[in-house]
């Protein structure tokens, strides 16, 4: 297959963004038929090189060949047009639009001077029914889940009629089964001879679907060989460059301490109904299920970011939490599972980021900036925070990077009990390994932990109990050797659960 | 993008400022001084003291009205009812006046009542706007766009389509709120002082402040972040139509009457002058001092072209359009470079 000849490929490309440079001489190819994977942890380059390849970018030097020629793309349009398309991780939607009205957004079929909306609807129709989803192509985006987004992207992308798909971590809000529906359409693309790159921090997807692995490290290529001849442990020791045989730190043994949180009948309308769990001090409890079990739901709720009914009481005392801002008293926080759209203000700067949940410890009538700027240093020196200037603007970290200050950003009101929602989502795993180490020592401090997970071995690894949700109930608990990922499927799949049968509907 | 910020190794200190002059912050301030020395070329009185105060004292309704809007509008929402509400409050205000003149004889007691009435209308009617567009869950663009037109027709309505004409004993009293002041320093411009220093340093320094420019970049960030969403954008509404209340209770003894054609426009201007001073429409990040500055170039555009005969002064409205769109364009260009 690397015998074939590059269908597109960089030679010797840099690029620098003012005195930074970013990728050094990166030698890269993508044959017809196959599927490269670029991995690498966040910050090693692969964004800029994907953009680059896809001429949302130039490079600083070195060159662009297609068809073995050499190419300048001005735009990511004339790349378009070349058979290039790039699916972003942000996705790239109109979300008043319609689905069918997105798929073919700048490229409208027309007959005559006027839309052919017949013929939209219909080709729309058939990339949805390809990708296997059940999308109403005149249903709008704002309607729909992230996961139907990404699908939708993927079918904006197969309507372009691709050679080269430039996939950027395409499963990180996909469930397992809408990833395995995209893994046969890639594979299916792949037996048209499309060259697909493919980037994801699931190394086993990785391993089950490339045929290369290129890893990048720093801006720098540390190897490229066929998948076959590496297994994920392999690639996780080149991306990172150490070994990393304790991705999870060492479980505390599950502690017997005082129950500080006891939740009851919990129901928050449209989404969980009845639920109720304890957590004691110095636990970590994790709550499982699939997305759309209404785990998040669960714990907006509790948070009184939803409005719920049922009886919560808080270290022994019964209480109602209206508001966020009642919780936050009480000793509660939540980190949110869309650290862009709830957690972070992306136009700012990490200082004002940092002390706006717990702003009224900075301020009496007005906001001690000396303060705050200490409460930075201890930040960035606690959560190894890395930014290059102290004053960027937030949007502009890397994800781990502003898990970290969303992280810091909750601690600085020193809750009781924390819950974090998908803490590494979308993060390399130098990143979640400092992540997961967080979450052990503030448990160890004795406070409580609850993180909501769709990663099995997060879940696996990290947590004294689990919780499994399925359709808006809990439906199993697990404790000690019963965690494992069998059984947390079979609770959340129906398999498994003592509520299964007074199911509505 | 993401790659562009990340340091190649952990630095332990980054360095807190980056070194220069930023002209798209210190824009409005240039474009002021720039219009300062094109004024004093074009026409030797335009730097005395007299013309000075009669710009200022002209900048100071507006100006007072611009510091509310500019919490309004960090906030991402939008008032478009203050000229309107400033006509209503001031025949509303005369007419009580008059009304209570048979009561408590022509004095200060009377005009204290009446500034009163002016007030308390202002924080009403500010309080109207604020919970249509909070509780009742209407764009603030909609609702103030109606209260506009209820305002308007309201004053209309009570001035029976003319003109309602304070008391002439009374508004003897009155009016050296408007034409008196201290140390040369008319009342107007005092207060708008007081109000735009307060402004600037509650907008900077307070974490009512803070909680405006947060909802602004991201509701849903500030809601997420325990901040009570709702009753800080009540809280700005409110203190636009207070500001409204003030600005009205110092403009009513300078003319001593009101009609259907007082404070016609004073809401684009005031937005203007807003825009110009570098706050962003769409909210998330305001200025105070950058309003100030906006709502005096807004005035001294109109003395200059009045001053000098170069230029038509009918073009007065071209020339404010003009800085207008500049200082957008400015903001853009200012977005792409962090």
């Amino acid at each position: 297959m690397t015998g074939a000849p590059a269908l597109l490929a960089s030679e010797r490309v840099s690029r620098s963004f003012g005195p930074v440079q970013v990728l050094f001489d990166v030698d890269f190819d993508l044959v017809p038929g196959e599927v490269h994977a670029l991995i690498g942890e966040n910050g090693a380059g692969k964004s800029t090189l994907m953009k680059i390849l896809s001429g949302a970018q130039p490079p600083s030097a070195g060159t662009l060949r297609l068809d073995g020629g050499p190419m300048r793309f001005s735009s990511t349009e004339e790349a378009e047009d070349r058979g290039i398309v790039l699916i972003h991780q942000e996705l790239n939607l109109a979300d008043q639009l319609t689905v069918e009205a997105n798929i073919f957004l700048g490229r409208e079929l027309k007959r005559g001077p006027f839309l052919d909306v017949r013929a939209m609807r219909r080709e729309a129709h058939r990339l949805l029914a390809e990708l296997e989803t059940g999308i109403d192509p005149a249903s709008r985006v704002s309607d729909l889940s992230v996961s139907d987004k990404q699908m939708v992207e993927i079918a904006k992308a197969l309507s372009r009629r691709a050679r080269v798909l430039i996939m950027d971590e395409p499963t990180a809000v996909l469930t397992a089964r809408e990833s395995q529906s995209l893994f046969r359409q890639i594979a299916r693309l792949r037996a048209q001879g499309v060259a697909i790159l493919y980037t994801s921090h699931k190394l086993d997807e990785v391993k089950a679907i490339s045929d290369r692995v290129t890893v990048l490290r720093d801006g720098r290529i540390v190897q490229t060989t066929p998948t076959a001849a590496i297994d994920e442990d392999g690639m996780a020791r080149a991306m990172v460059g150490r070994d990393l045989n304790d991705l999870f730190p060492d479980k505390a043994p599950s502690p017997e301490a005082e129950i500080v949180l006891e939740v009851r009948g919990l129901d928050v309308p449209g989404h969980v109904r009845g639920a109720s769990f304890t957590l004691r001090r110095g636990e970590v409890l994790g709550l499982a299920g699939l997305v759309g079990s209404g785990r998040t739901e669960l714990m907006e709720g509790l948070m009184g970011l939803r409005p719920s009914t049922g009886w919560i009481r808080l270290r022994g005392q019964t209480v109602r939490i209206h508001s966020p801002g009642q919780a936050a008293k009480l000793g509660l926080a939540y980190l949110t599972e869309d650290r862009k759209g709830r957690g972070l203000l992306l136009d700012k700067t990490m200082r004002p980021n940092l002390t706006l949940l717990g702003l009224d410890r900075f301020s009496n009538i007005f906001i001690n900036k000396r303060a705050e700027e200490r409460a930075l240093d201890d930040a960035i020196a606690r959560f190894d925070i890395r930014a290059r200037r102290r004053d960027v603007r937030v949007g502009n970290l890397s994800g781990g990077n502003q898990q970290k200050l969303l992280l810091a950003k909750t601690m600085l009101v020193e809750p009781e009990i924390v819950i974090v929602d998908e803490p590494t989502r979308g993060i390399d795993i130098g990143t979640k390994q400092q992540i997961y180490g967080f979450i052990e020592k503030l448990a160890a401090e004795g406070k409580s932990v609850i993180v909501i997970s769709s990663e099995m071995a997060e879940v696996i690894g990290l947590c004294h109990r689990v919780l499994v949700m399925r359709s808006g109930r809990i439906t199993g608990e697990l404790t000690g050797d019963a965690i494992a990922e069998h059984q947390i499927v079979r609770h959340a799949m129906g398999l498994e659960g003592s509520e299964i049968h007074d199911r509505q509907h | 993008m993401t790659v562009s910020t990340e340091a190649p190794a952990p630095s332990a200190s980054p360095p807190r400022r980056r070194p220069g002059v930023n002209f798209h912050v210190l824009g409005p301030l240039l474009a002021l001084i720039l219009l300062v020395v094109l004024g004093a070329l074009l026409n030797d009185q335009f730097l005395s003291s007299g013309n000075i105060s009669n710009v200022l004292a002209r900048s100071s309704f507006i100006g007072i009205i611009a510091v509310g809007a500019t919490f309004v509008i960090t906030t991402g929402g939008i008032d478009l009812s203050v000229g309107s509400m400033a006509a209503f409050i001031a025949g509303s205000m005369i007419l009580a006046i008059n009304y209570l003149l048979a009561g408590m004889g022509a004095g200060w007691p009377l005009v204290l009542v009446g500034m009163a009435v002016g007030l308390g209308l202002g924080l009403i009617s500010g309080a109207v706007n604020g919970l249509l567009t909070t509780r009742g869950r209407i764009e603030a663009f909609i609702v103030t766009l109606g209260t506009m037109g209820i305002f308007r027709a309201l004053v209309t309505w009570l001035a029976n389509g003319g003109t309602i004409s304070l008391n002439f004993e009374v508004g003897d009293i009155y009016r050296p709120v408007y034409y008196g002041g201290v140390a040369g320093i008319t009342w107007p411009i005092i207060v708008f002082a007081l109000v735009a220093i307060i402004g600037e340093v509650v907008m900077r320094r307070t974490a009512f402040g803070r909680h405006c420019s947060a909802i602004g970049s991201n509701e849903q960030v500030a809601r997420y972040s325990a901040i009570h969403v709702d009753n800080v954008r009540l809280l700005t509404y409110v203190l636009q139509g207070a500001l409204v209340g003030v600005a009205t209770l110092l403009y009513v003894p300078r003319l001593g009457s009101a009609s259907s054609a007082t404070g016609v426009l004073w809401e684009l201007e005031a937005i203007a002058a807003v825009i110009i001073g570098g706050t962003t429409l769409k909210g998330g990040y305001g200025r105070v001092w950058g309003t100030v500055i906006g709502v005096v170039i807004l005035s001294l555009i109109d003395n200059i072209l009045n001053l000098t005969d170069v230029v038509s002064p009918y073009l007065n409205g071209a020339f404010q359009g003009v800085i207008i769109i500049l200082a957008v364009l400015l903001q853009r260009s200012r977005k792409g470079e962090r």
